[in-house]
């Protein structure tokens, strides 16, 4: 087997150290009965194996500084630099959450101070940072809404609405909490559908969760109507943040009419996405919700930060203050951009998302017409009609040209799906470049169309066994 | 698209087949198979399970989506198809033998699309 294609564990060797170090002579002194009775099960590899292991995947995998990213729902953002640094300062990184108060009020400072910016930035009243990814926030505050009916022995409100376009964790998190999930349909336009949601709202209505613009790069025009009907019916209203990007500094959450929300750092605010985490998943919701947000609050009383309990707290989601280094390069993005940088982070993700929109156009067509948020939709149904190349084609061949593909086939309401989200961070020619190759696959599509099938062809594992993977993954190394 | 004659049909794409004796098979069309794409997984509820026209046979895993499967009718469930669990490939290619569930005790099939209605509905979709 080719070295790069190996696991750390097939690389492993008995003895094989990355450091040598001598033997301590405090090991006589550990009872044996605290000794492990093995050694564990770590790979042993000399340190530059190690090294090369690592850089080797790095170069298998794509991320947002390799090249454009245009994962539509996922905000694939640049990392600023700052942000690491700041996150690598000693005075943050030498701590431990249980040595006091007195002893951590550099980081109580950060966890205060970035709760106020986010509760101001999505107009709550109260943000908490436990969550350690958006679903998990979605978790917390669907426990939120539950208790906050149960403690007005409201119990007929079993039900939580969500759109056919929304995200599968709105609907996964509503039944995990034991609600039962209805959906209401889209209307032509792509947009909450009113009429059957006015029909669906009713005195078991718990919550209507929804994403706002929605995955559809189509901001809710209706959304004052949409709160009065769920507010009329004694529901609350729940905003999924995940496309806060294309909002931020323009409008609010809470403005809107939202009682709860969920903002995703490592989307919107820039902290590394993708490879498995960590992310940040903070909740924010109004006054009367304050008391049931997991997690304890930090307060500012008499020059000196501290922990404070919630009252009637759901209890804790996560172990201690949630990912305290991603939330603290969240910070130092909000600080570094202040108010009118973050207000044009939205505006430019807007901006390319409708510049490469129309540059895509007409060889793609958009889902839904008129000008879009921070993503657009396309379907490739005719694409696919006419040569047999479908979305998940096209995707497979941006790989070839550098550019990591689109989501694929969401939201399921549109037929052959790409969703594409350029973000900000991207120039004007880099947009320009996409959409060149974008529209090159479209023309082989015609002319050669077998050569979409393939891809891609130019990657270490050319096309994985999707079906494969699903049907037999293998899970864990078996030596 | 394959939509055979003798079925009745779904808005949301299941086929239901009278058995004589008035059971009923149950599966999904040629057109879902074809919009999910290859089927991984099936999951299918349990016998003797009582259902109303819409409550849930189960759901249907393709590698792009997990798709909620309608009952058209109300019945009961007599038998489950366990061959498709184990081999759930066979929607994709034979979908309208690979029925999911028998059910006993039809009722409401007069609501149900004929072939004609449900060729149709998914030429306006397609």
């Amino acid at each position: 087997m080719r070295e790069d294609n190996m696991l750390i564990f097939e690389k492993s060797v008995a003895g094989r150290r990355c450091v040598t170090m001598p033997k301590s002579p405090l090991i006589a002194d550990i009872p044996d009965g605290l000794k492990r009775s093995s050694p564990p099960g770590l790979p042993e590899v000399a340190q530059i194996d190690l090294v090369r292991h690592y850089t080797q995947l790095a170069r298998k995998a794509h991320g947002v500084d390799n090249g454009f990213y245009p994962l539509g729902s996922c905000t694939m953002k640049y990392s600023p630099r700052l942000n690491e640094d700041c996150a690598a300062l000693p005075g943050f990184t030498q701590t431990h959450p249980l040595q006091g108060e007195d002893a951590s009020q550099g980081s109580l400072a950060v966890l205060h101070d970035l709760a106020l910016s986010l509760a101001d930035i999505c107009g709550m009243d109260e943000v908490t940072l436990q969550p350690a990814a958006g679903a998990h926030g979605e978790f917390g505050a669907l426990l939120m809404v539950k208790e906050y009916f149960r403690r007005k022995n409201d119990l007929k409100r079993t039900k939580v609405i969500v759109p056919d376009s929304a995200h599968g964790t709105n609907p996964a998190g509503a039944a995990m909490c034991g609600f039962q999930v209805v959906p209401v349909p889209s209307d032509a336009g792509g947009c909450v559908d009113m009429e059957a949601l006015a029909a669906i709202a009713g005195e078991d209505t718990a919550a209507l969760m929804l994403t706002n613009p929605n995955t559809l790069g189509l901001f809710e025009k209706n959304i004052q109507e949409i709160v009065r009907i769920i507010h009329g019916a004694g529901g609350l209203m729940y905003c999924d943040g995940a496309n806060l990007n294309a909002i931020m500094g323009r409008c609010r959450p809470g403005d809107m009419g939202f009682d709860l929300v969920h903002l995703n750092l490592h989307k919107t605010f820039s902290t590394p996405h993708g490879g498995g985490g960590p992310g940040s998943g903070p909740v924010g919701c109004k006054a009367q919700l304050a008391e049931f947000l997991p997690g304890d609050r930090v307060v500012f009383e008499n020059g000196r930060y501290a922990f404070a309990k919630r009252a009637d707290s759901v209890g804790n989601v996560k172990n201690f203050y949630g990912n305290f280094l991603v939330c603290l390069r969240a910070y130092a993005y909000i600080l570094t951009l202040g108010g009118d940088g973050l207000r044009e982070v939205s505006e430019n993700a807007v901006l390319n998302a409708n510049y490469l929109m129309k540059l895509l156009a007409p060889e793609y067509a958009p889902s839904f017409e008129g000008t879009c948020m921070h993503e657009f939709v396309l379907s490739l149904e005719e694409l696919k009609k006419q040569t047999g190349v479908s979305a998940a084609d096209v995707a497979k061949s941006l790989i070839d040209r550098g550019i990591h593909p689109p989501t694929m086939y969401f939201p399921l309401i549109v037929r052959e799906a790409l969703m594409v989200e350029p973000t900000e961070t991207e120039s004007k020619e880099t947009l320009e470049r996409a959409a060149a190759a974008f529209k090159e696959l479209h023309a082989l599509a015609f002319s050669k169309p077998d050569a979409l099938l393939e891809a891609p062809v130019l990657t270490p594992i050319r096309r994985a066994d999707e079906l494969a993977a699903a049907k037999n993954p293998l899970l864990k190394f078996e030596g | 698209m394959n939509v055979p004659d003798n079925l009745l049909y779904t808005k949301s794409h299941e086929w239901i087949k009278i058995l004589e004796g008035g059971n009923a098979l149950v599966g999904i069309t040629d057109y879902a198979q074809e919009q999910l794409s290859d089927v991984v997984f099936v999951s299918l509820c349990g016998e003797g399970e009582k259902l109303s026209a819409n409550g849930t046979i189960g759901d249907v895993e393709s590698i792009k989506a997990v798709s909620e499967i309608k009952s058209p009718v109300d019945g009961t469930v007599v038998r489950v198809n366990q061959g498709v669990m184990d081999d759930p490939a066979l929607i994709n290619s034979a979908p309208y033998d690979a029925w999911l569930v028998e059910l006993s005790g039809v009722k409401g099939e007069d609501s149900l699309l004929s072939a004609k209605a449900y060729e149709e509905l998914i030429g306006d979709e397609a």
